[in-house]
């Protein structure tokens, strides 16, 4: 994707987006002034986008310091006049959730957009929550986009309501959909809403700064939740919410197969789906003739009673599809008790579909095809339900591998080995966790006497054989709470890591709790100099912000010193021996140490390469220690010998210094 | 009354028409968005409905990668079991993994070169070998094309081009929905100016080497 074609002011005009780079089209046209988000997988593209072309788009942008502090950020500019928007991943909005609640009630001026991106499946995270309990939770509106050109557009209309509703809006997206490129067609910018305007603020001081400057006029009654306020704010909040519910949305809409293909099956039936599930529905039933229509809900809170009401009255029984949670399925029974309606439901909660991960057009077809056979044999719907309602929960009971004809074919796809994702070569989080390790076992320490807690970041594939450096795991900064709990309920050796990113985002104040509170244990701070995981984007540690301005660098060592830290030493990883000196001393100390350890990523742009290893088979004595041990990509076995890939390897010494027997040493390349 | 019971599985032509999906995987750092942005870029530039799936994240960590592509009345971009058009292995053993949507049919083109796991030492399959595993694939499917798209690539002057030598490969196929012209204007939308001419070249010498196969 060239970046500059998402800046053009044709209108009409198709391009191939991926959902994330259409979310950032659509803040393009709804004239966003700004943006603050965290970083996490799925949603990281915007803000990489975002990162080159606020700009030239008229958008203040930051990378904030967590999720958080990004709500806080849009909820003021949305409060104070302009078009703002955050976006995170599903677990972000946990983090952000505390201030995002009380939005609600706070309500905004201009339109404020919460783009939230779950999971399912948990390709890149520790949970598959479903975030539309958090429009339930904090009574706030949720549109659920099914393609590209879907957020695109919903940016624009959640704009529009939140602007209107003075209410936030949440865009709930999924994996599947944040990361599906599709066919986008382009609509007007509108850069009256965002036009800056900025010649003289109240204290006729010229504004010199590319984005569009608010008035936050006072109004201490709806802005400050004190329980008086907040009571009626919450009121107003459910007033608000019946307006809301009376608009006529675009959004909602029926698909009918065409005419020719409609089944006269004995029983009624049709289907409401929203998201991604609504895209397999489509598509199952036009591609095998199920003849019955869809209701696709895009605007899922409040929920669309009436429409839904409609749809379902004359029906023998509707199948309701959604990923993850039952909602709108809970929602579809609520109306039927409440207006006393007989028809079935079929859904999660009788087992008709998996419960859990995300569907694909195998797991819908096959749920249907079982739901048939039985269907088939009926004559009276019910008995469908009672023998759903008997089936056990269904998980995912479908094979996605299931055997080969071929017992040759069969057993090479069996046998395939695997390819996690590993350390890169030249890693410095792979430097550090040999020297870990190695420090433990000079000092004769047990393995299972060693706690590691872990963090979200790279080095969480420390899990992975054969560092093994990752034993327990909450959350963002997690590691560092848990650190202090483990000493308080355990004996053991705890080790503690975080990145440097992680750091800043949740992991400074449970290192004040750690230290005030007399744990002991060793933290280390990971820092590699960028936000890695996610693709690079900077952090406080650094001296540019997101919008690639120069920033003042924020001093880890320093805050772990304001913090009470008694032992707080910044190493090199690359040395080996001193990294090892290091942990031998943090680990005697009586308290919190910090162990800043501190080089660049390997995969930051522009780094210069060093020089490659090569082996001296003069030397090696084959005990396979760099391979099996250090487990450096570069580093393999051929044709029984060991060889450095010349062209992988970073140069990072860390194997020359871990060989017992010296025979790693730098390619001499005139030879 | 109808019964469903055969409806399920017939297939609603009108719908079926003019579709066509092609399976895209390999290992972290191939090229392999890029050339599935490449295609579904000209599948749209010449008027078809497109859709694709793509797994970032994690998996970018030399994990392995993979994309799907579907043109026609879609709107779900994954591709159901065994029904594949296409699949383009950028790696041997990840072409085996990804078998669940191959059917007898399937064109499997893929890049010879083999990426060992990095944990190999400590798994306890071993590596395949590749002869091995032609042999296999051409025992049980119709439409077999091995290319060693590494030596390809770097006679067009970069291994990278490694994936433009494997689509001009593709587009070499009599069903392939999009021409390798369209493939290279395509590309020319996609990358910068200065590596158009070593793209073409690539895209030609995989365009080739099928030819010869036919
Ligand atoms: S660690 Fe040194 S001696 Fe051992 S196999 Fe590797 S190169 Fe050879
Ligand atoms: S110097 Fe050694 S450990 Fe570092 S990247 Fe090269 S081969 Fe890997």
């Amino acid at each position: 994707m060239i970046l500059e074609k998402l800046l053009s002011n044709e209108v009409g005009k198709k391009l191939f987006l991926l959902g994330n780079e259409a979310a950032v089209r659509g803040a393009i046209e709804a004239g966003v002034s700004i943006a603050a988000t965290y970083p996490g997988t799925p949603s990281s593209e915007i803000g990489n986008i975002l990162y080159y072309l606020s700009k030239d788009t008229n958008i203040y942008f930051e990378f904030s310091v967590n999720e958080k502090v990004a709500m806080e950020v849009v909820a003021t500019g949305a409060v104070s006049g302009l078009r703002s928007f955050t976006f995170m991943k599903h677990v972000g909005l946990n983090v952000a959730s505390d201030s995002f609640i009380t939005t609600a009630y706070n309500g905004v001026n201009a339109g404020m957009v919460i783009l939230t991106a779950d999971d399912p499946s948990m390709f890149s995270s520790q949970n598959e929550q479903d975030n539309r309990h958090y429009a339930r939770l904090a009574k706030i509106p949720i549109l659920e986009p099914s393609n590209p050109q879907e957020i695109k557009d919903m940016m624009i209309y959640g704009f529009e309501r939140s602007e209107k509703f003075k209410i936030p809006v949440i865009i709930r997206t999924t994996t599947r959909i944040s990361h599906m490129r599709g066919i986008v067609e382009l609509g007007e910018i509108n850069n009256t809403i965002n036009k800056i305007n900025n010649t003289i603020n109240n204290n006729n001081i010229l504004e010199n700064v590319h984005w569009k400057k608010g008035f936050f006029k006072k109004n201490p009654d709806q802005y400050v939740p004190i329980p008086k306020n907040a009571a009626q704010m919450h009121k107003n909040l459910i007033l608000k919410l019946e307006d809301i519910k009376k608009i006529d949305n675009k959004l909602n809409k029926i698909y009918s197969p065409s005419n020719t293909l409609k089944k006269n099956f004995k029983f009624n039936l049709a289907i409401i789906s929203s998201g991604s599930s609504f895209n397999y529905a489509y598509d199952i039933v036009n591609k095998y003739n199920l003849g019955i229509n869809i209701l696709k809900l895009g605007f899922t809170y409040p929920f669309p009673e009436k429409e839904v009401l409609k749809f379902i009255k004359n029906l023998d029984g509707v199948f309701i599809l959604e990923e993850v949670d039952p909602i709108i399925e809970k929602e579809v029974l609520v109306i039927i008790a409440k207006h006393q309606l007989k028809l079935s439901v079929f859904g999660k909660l009788n087992n008709v579909f998996p419960v859990i991960y995300e569907f694909s057009p195998d797991i819908i077809l096959n749920s249907f095809k079982n739901f048939y056979k039985i269907a088939n044999k009926e004559n009276n719907i019910k008995n469908i339900v009672s023998e759903f309602n008997s089936k056990k929960i269904k998980i995912n009971d479908y094979n996605q591998n299931r055997k080969l004809k071929n017992t040759k074919l069969n057993n090479l796809v069996e046998n395939l080995p695997n390819r996690p994702p590993t350390f890169c070569a030249g890693c410095p989080h792979r430097s550090t966790f040999f020297a870990v390790k190695r420090t433990i076992k000079e000092l004769n320490i047990p393995e299972n006497n060693v706690i590691f807690a872990s963090d979200i970041g790279c080095y969480t594939l420390g899990i992975n054989p054969p560092y093994q450096t990752a034993d327990y795991l909450l959350s963002m900064g997690s590691s560092v709470g848990d650190g202090g709990g483990f000493s308080k309920a355990t004996n053991q050796l705890i080790m503690s890591f975080i990145g440097d990113s992680t750091f800043f985002h949740s992991g400074i104040s449970p290192l004040i709790n750690g230290i005030h509170n007399k744990d002991k244990f060793v933290l280390t701070v990971l820092d590699n100099r960028t936000t890695a995981m996610t693709g690079g984007q900077p952090n406080p540690g650094l001296n540019v912000d997101g919008m690639g301005d120069s920033a003042p660098e924020i001093s880890i060592e320093k805050i772990a010193i304001g913090s009470g830290a008694e032992f707080v030493k910044v190493i090199n990883p690359l040395n080996l021996k001193k990294t090892i000196e290091t942990y031998k001393k943090a680990i005697e100390f009586n308290g919190v140490a910090v162990i800043i350890v501190k080089y660049p990523c390997a995969l930051i742009k522009g780094l210069k390469k060093k020089k490659s290893m090569e082996i001296n088979y003069n030397k090696c004595s084959h005990c396979l220690d760099c391979v099996k041990i250090l487990a450096c990509p570069a580093i393999s076995i051929k044709n029984n010998k060991i060889v450095i890939d010349y062209l992988n390897c970073r140069g990072c010494t860390t194997c020359t210094q871990m060989c017992k027997e010296k025979a790693i040493k730098v390619k001499d390349s005139f030879r | 009354m109808i019964s469903m019971k055969k409806d399920i599985y017939s297939k609603n032509p009108e719908f079926c028409k003019n579709s066509y999906t092609i399976y895209i995987c390999g290992v972290g750092g191939q090229g392999i968005i890029k050339t599935s942005t490449i295609i579904g870029n000209g599948a749209m530039n010449e008027k078809m409905n497109v859709v694709m799936s793509e797994i970032h994240g994690m998996s970018q960590r030399g994990g392995a990668v993979s994309t799907e592509l579907k043109i026609g009345n879609y709107k779900s971009s994954l591709i159901e079991e065994f029904n594949a058009d296409m699949i383009i292995g950028f790696e041997p053993i990840e072409v085996v993994r990804s078998l669940n949507k191959a059917n007898i049919n399937t064109k499997i083109l893929f890049n010879t070169t083999p990426i060992i796991p990095s944990n190999i030492t400590s798994q306890k399959n071993n590596y395949p070998d590749i002869k091995e595993i032609i042999a296999i694939l051409k025992e049980n499917y119709n439409y077999i094309y091995p290319i060693n798209g590494d030596q390809l690539a770097k006679e067009s002057g970069d291994l990278l081009t490694l994936n433009m030598v494997l689509l001009g490969a593709a587009t070499a196929d009599k069903t392939f929905p999009i021409s390798k012209n369209k493939i290279i204007s395509s590309m020319k939308d996609n990358l910068k100016p200065k590596l158009h001419d070593m793209n073409i070249e690539a895209i030609e010498k995989g365009y080739e080497k099928i030819k010869s196969f036919q």
